[in-house]
């Protein structure tokens, strides 16, 4: 199967200029014994070392999972919660360290969807004020004029304005999440993280939203770190999309490249587990099945995180860590034995 | 007749909002040996067909009718006490959530005997034997320090095969497995369909999977029952629902599917949402979001209930567009017609 | 386990002594002169100051809190040096002017009542308003789930001393069926007037709970039946009684047992009106006297009794969880 490759039709070419850039990021969580003197005993490192760029109107997919750190990473970037390490560069200005006061300015330029639509909406909010308070909190626009934006938005995400007054729980999953969408472009950010958006919601409703999310991103020029464990939506919206593992990076490339020309054995196995929607294709396909379980964050590999469940792992794998290096043009992985094979 | 055969079975449930009729009318068969996937979304009334099989459903709080033919014996009139001999026996069932499927107060152990209790009796070391031995089938490194385990201290991929173990503890001819990977990552995902066919091969089950997963379904099925709002509306082998389907909705479904072998242009959506099952339509209940409907000559899609009638002895569908104009239409099916999007 | 005990005992010990202050320095520190307060109606300056003496009142602050703690570990003797001194052996807890007794022997004679109140109305209550929470849980909606709710939605509208009172009419004095002017006797002693004495104020006392507990276990077996694992147990094949017995209540019940011992514990600090209605000689309504006599000794002691009773009780029922629960893991 060839890749076709092909951008939507009107959609602005993303940008060379970064937006975030994330130079080593880290987040670690303490962990303390539960003894007497509550000791901290280690870390679970969540996110260990993250390198990446965020050009503007690019969409970058993070996949990985679970345990792999990439909510925490998408989370870290935007700030919500603090790095433990590395530098945060947002549209030039180095924010790894700003104060939350600080940050609330910038805070009109970045923002989040949430996996789940039934809890990540207050119940007892309507969703006029649900979609309006950032655009209060910001201090954008007086009061009268924020019920007319919010009802642009409303019908904008394919919503009925009219239903101003109401509350989440009249609503569907999709309905909800699109609320969530309509909250997150109020104040037309450039940098939005998507945390698993379409994960809770049925097959039918989750092409909508994709739909939706992608006429927005043409339409304000919005760039998206799109962060979800279901590889085929991944390659579907984005232009550029990184594995990672137990908090690492393990590849990065363009979309069409990662899925036809994967280089890392991990990235092999996860796109080869992947099934897809067609029998004579899927009865065909080389299976790669990762033995053993996931490590403890707590306690990751020596060397290569991956080394312990990869089917090529030798002793190099775990005296040193490997290096994320450029391959081949945009294309990096870190392994010390990369090769190019086909699996899907 | 079919190892299991489910014929007309109808489930409804009075609530004070109305009649539910989370299922209506659906009939298929299942054959030893043979894997039977049920797809279908939310409210379609997969989950509540496949409980209704079990006698999972309380009778005083729901009215069934119809009939399930287990290796010729009927379920759906039989006795509870009856049914219940053979639930986890020759009919077992696993879950989606295998860590709020396994009751978190009793080890792992506790719970893999009490499953061999119910209808063996054992004493309790070769129970305990019995249940190591199965956890040890499954791929559960060292078996037996597990069955002292809480079901906490496992990982996701592990509580499923627990929970697979527990399922075939007794040697059920049938089983049914609810959703068995939604919960699981991608790569345990394919470890779990692994093993399961494994088992297959090995024990001649017949099993049933629900889910909602396309690609799931690709990989293991045999044969498909697509299910939507409550009714069988496609069914046939699964070449023949992923390459010649016949039904606007199933065509809906794998065209708004993105794929990781091509890269897509806009995704093809099925405007609308599933329906409730109170305020079902009468005639078609796939109408309101079916852009086909324009084929089928005055409003019959509106108030006449299609019949589910064969295209091949084997494949059957459930629409009113003539056959050959179907035809015509599944093949040019990348053009598809857009209704507008409702919310 | 071991670790977080000793963590636990070292944190209570903790919290009663920084208890024992503030209740301390509360009642020292009030407005009226404690001296005063000593000695009713009889008071003339002189009384006044030999009281003060005597308490040991004319010390600084410190050294009245270091006494008094001494005082319970070890005993103290109040106005060594004058002619009529006041013995008070350990635990010294004070002394009452009121009452003309050591504060100890005081909760000494009435905790014992209070506490065989609150544990038969602990069990009364426990056993009614649980299987009376899972009846109604498993007939849902029909009528024995109607008819227990709105009973106890009735019960709980009363305040205690109404039913007291109404229960006290009608029993014994309506229809005679208990002997009225029988005093209390423990148990050991003299059985019968025991009950006699007690199986109203029980029943008084537990009416209350009862009715919120039965609602509590209805909600939460709710709860519990609807939880995934009891799916899993009926797709094993099963009986429902099993599935009911072993599965659902266990897991069902252990939240409410551990609340209900917060309760019982509660209940220590006396059960003021259950215990003025019946006039039962217990700790409430020592409690009630004292303050109403403005007899800060007793206040203050008896306050720290209950606090004890309510922390130990906490910490019995996080081990508890723990025990029962293995996914509590105690930090």
């Amino acid at each position: 199967m060839t890749a076709v490759e092909e951008t939507s039709e009107g959609a602005p070419t993303p940008s060379h200029e970064v937006l975030l850039s994330a130079q080593g990021l880290e987040k670690y969580f303490p962990v303390t014994s539960g003894g007497l003197l509550r000791r901290k005993v280690g870390d679970v490192k969540a996110v260990d070392g993250v390198s990446l760029d965020i050009h503007h109107g690019e969409t970058l997919g993070v996949v990985g999972e679970s345990g792999c750190g990439k909510s925490t990473a998408g989370r870290t970037m935007l700030k919500l919660l603090e790095p433990t390490g590395g530098r945060l560069v947002f549209e030039g200005q180095d924010i790894t360290n700003l104060s939350r006061q600080q940050m609330k300015p910038l805070r009109r330029k970045m923002q989040m969807i949430f996996q789940d639509p039934y809890s990540s909406l207050n119940p007892r909010h309507t969703v006029g004020a649900i979609i309006g308070t950032p655009l209060e909190v910001q201090g954008i626009e007086s009061k009268k004029s924020i019920r007319t934006t919010v009802q642009d938005l409303m019908a904008r995400v394919g919503l009925n304005p009219e239903h101003y007054n109401r509350y989440p729980n009249e609503f569907s999953g999709g309905q909800r999440q699109r609320i969530g969408v309509a909250r997150a472009v109020a104040l037309r950010p450039s940098l939005i993280v998507c945390d698993e958006p379409v994960s809770a919601l049925d097959v039918s409703i989750q092409a909508q939203v994709v739909n939706l999310l992608e006429d927005l991103q043409n339409e304000y020029d919005i760039a998206f770190i799109f962060i979800a464990h279901d590889l085929s939506v991944v390659r579907h919206i984005s232009d550029r999309v990184t594995v990672m593992y137990l908090g690492k990076i393990m590849e990065l490339a363009d979309a069409a490249e990662l899925y036809a020309a994967p280089q890392h054995p991990y990235t092999h196995a996860l796109i080869s587990a992947v099934p897809l929607p067609d029998p004579r294709l899927e009865r065909q396909r080389e299976r790669i099945i990762l033995v053993g379980d996931l490590p403890s964050p707590m306690n990751p590999p020596s060397g290569c995180v991956f080394r312990t469940r990869c089917p090529k792992a030798q002793q190099l794998c775990a005296d040193e860590v490997p290096e994320l290096r450029e391959l081949a043009p945009g294309h990096q992985v870190a392994c010390h034995f990369p090769e190019v094979r086909t699996v899907v | 007749m079919s190892f299991l055969d489910v014929r007309d079975l109808r489930v409804a449930f009075t609530t004070e909002d109305g009649v539910v009729r989370a299922v209506d009318g659906v009939t298929f068969d299942v054959d030893r040996g043979q894997t039977l996937a049920i797809v279908g979304e939310s409210g379609s009334g997969k989950s509540v067909t496949s409980q209704a099989v079990m006698g999972l459903i309380n009778r005083k709080s729901a009215d069934i009718s119809g009939e399930v033919f287990l290796d010729g014996d009927e379920l759906v009139g039989a006795g509870n006490d009856e049914v219940r001999a053979l639930r986890g026996r020759k009919m077992a069932m696993i879950f989606q959530d295998p860590l709020s499927s396994l009751h978190p107060f009793y080890t792992v152990g506790k719970q893999l005997v009490e499953a061999i209790n119910v209808h063996q009796d054992v004493n309790k070391d070769e129970a305990r034997r019995q249940a190591a031995d199965m956890l040890d089938r499954v791929g559960i490194p060292n078996a037996k320090a597990r069955l002292d385990e809480y079901p906490h201290s496992l990982s996701g991929g592990m509580r499923q095969r627990v929970m697979i173990a527990m399922a075939l503890l007794n040697g059920p001819e049938l089983l049914i497995a609810d959703e068995p990977t939604t919960a699981l990552d991608v790569t345990v995902q394919a470890q779990i369909i692994e093993l399961l066919r494994d088992l297959q091969k090995e024990f001649n089950t017949a099993i049933v999977v629900i889910t909602h997963d396309l690609g799931v379904v690709a990989d293991v099925a045999d044969v498909v029952v697509v299910m939507y709002g409550g009714r069988v509306v496609e069914r046939g082998p699964v070449e023949d629902i992923y390459y010649r389907s016949e039904m606007p909705y199933t065509w809906g479904l794998l065209s708004s599917l993105p794929r990781m072998d091509t890269a897509g242009q806009r995704l093809n959506t099925i405007p609308g949402q599933p329906p409730s099952l109170i305020r079902l339509p009468e005639g078609c209940v796939f109408r309101p979001r079916c852009a086909y409907h324009t084929y089928v000559p005055g409003n019959r899609c509106d108030v006449e209930r299609p019949e589910l009638l064969p295209v091949t002895p084997r494949h059957a569908v459930r629409c009113h567009i003539e056959p050959a104009e179907r035809r015509r239409l599944a093949e040019e099916r990348t053009e598809l017609p857009t209704l507008e999007e409702t919310s | 386990m071991g670790q977080y005990i000793i963590r636990r005992l070292l944190s209570m010990i903790a919290m009663l002594i920084a208890l024992s202050m503030v209740v301390f320095l509360l009642f020292t520190v009030v407005p009226a002169d404690p001296a005063r307060l000593t000695c009713a109606k009889a008071c003339t300056p002189q009384v006044v100051a030999a009281n003060r003496h005597l308490l040991g009142l004319d010390q600084p602050l410190a050294t009245q809190y270091v006494n008094f703690v001494k005082g319970i570990f070890v005993g103290r003797t109040y106005g060594a040096d004058t002619g009529a001194p006041i013995e008070c052996p350990a635990p010294c807890l004070g002394y009452s002017f009121t009452k003309n007794a050591n504060v100890t022997d005081l909760i000494v004679r009435t905790l014992p009542i209070t506490i065989n109140l609150a544990i038969g109305a602990f069990i009364l209550w426990m056993l009614f308003g649980i299987s009376s929470g899972i009846v109604s849980a498993l007939t849902r909606g029909r009528w024995p789930d109607r008819m227990t709710m709105g009973f106890t939605l009735f019960v709980y509208s009363f305040p205690v001393f109404f039913i007291g009172l109404v229960l006290l009419y009608f029993v014994k004095i309506k229809w005679g069926l208990l002997p009225t002017g029988v005093d209390y006797e423990p148990i050991y002693v003299n059985p019968i007037a025991y009950f006699q004495v007690m199986i109203l104020p029980w029943i008084a006392l537990a009416a209350l709970y009862a009715a919120f507990y039965a609602r509590l276990t209805r909600n939460q077996m709710l709860d519990t039946l609807g939880e995934d694992y009891i799916r899993t147990a009926r797709a094993k094949g099963l009986p429902e009684r099993t599935v009911i017995g072993k599965h659902a209540l266990r897991a069902g019940l252990t939240p409410i047992v551990t609340a209900a011992g917060l309760d019982l514990a509660g209940l220590i600090g006396g059960a003021v009106i259950t215990e003025s209605i019946f006039r039962l000689d217990g700790m409430g309504r020592l409690s009630i006297d004292s303050v109403l006599n403005s007899d800060l000794p007793v206040i203050t002691a008896t306050v720290l009794v209950t606090a004890t009773f309510v922390i130990v009780a906490n910490l019995v029922v996080d081990l508890l969880y723990a025990v029962i629960d293995p996914r509590v893991r105690l930090a």
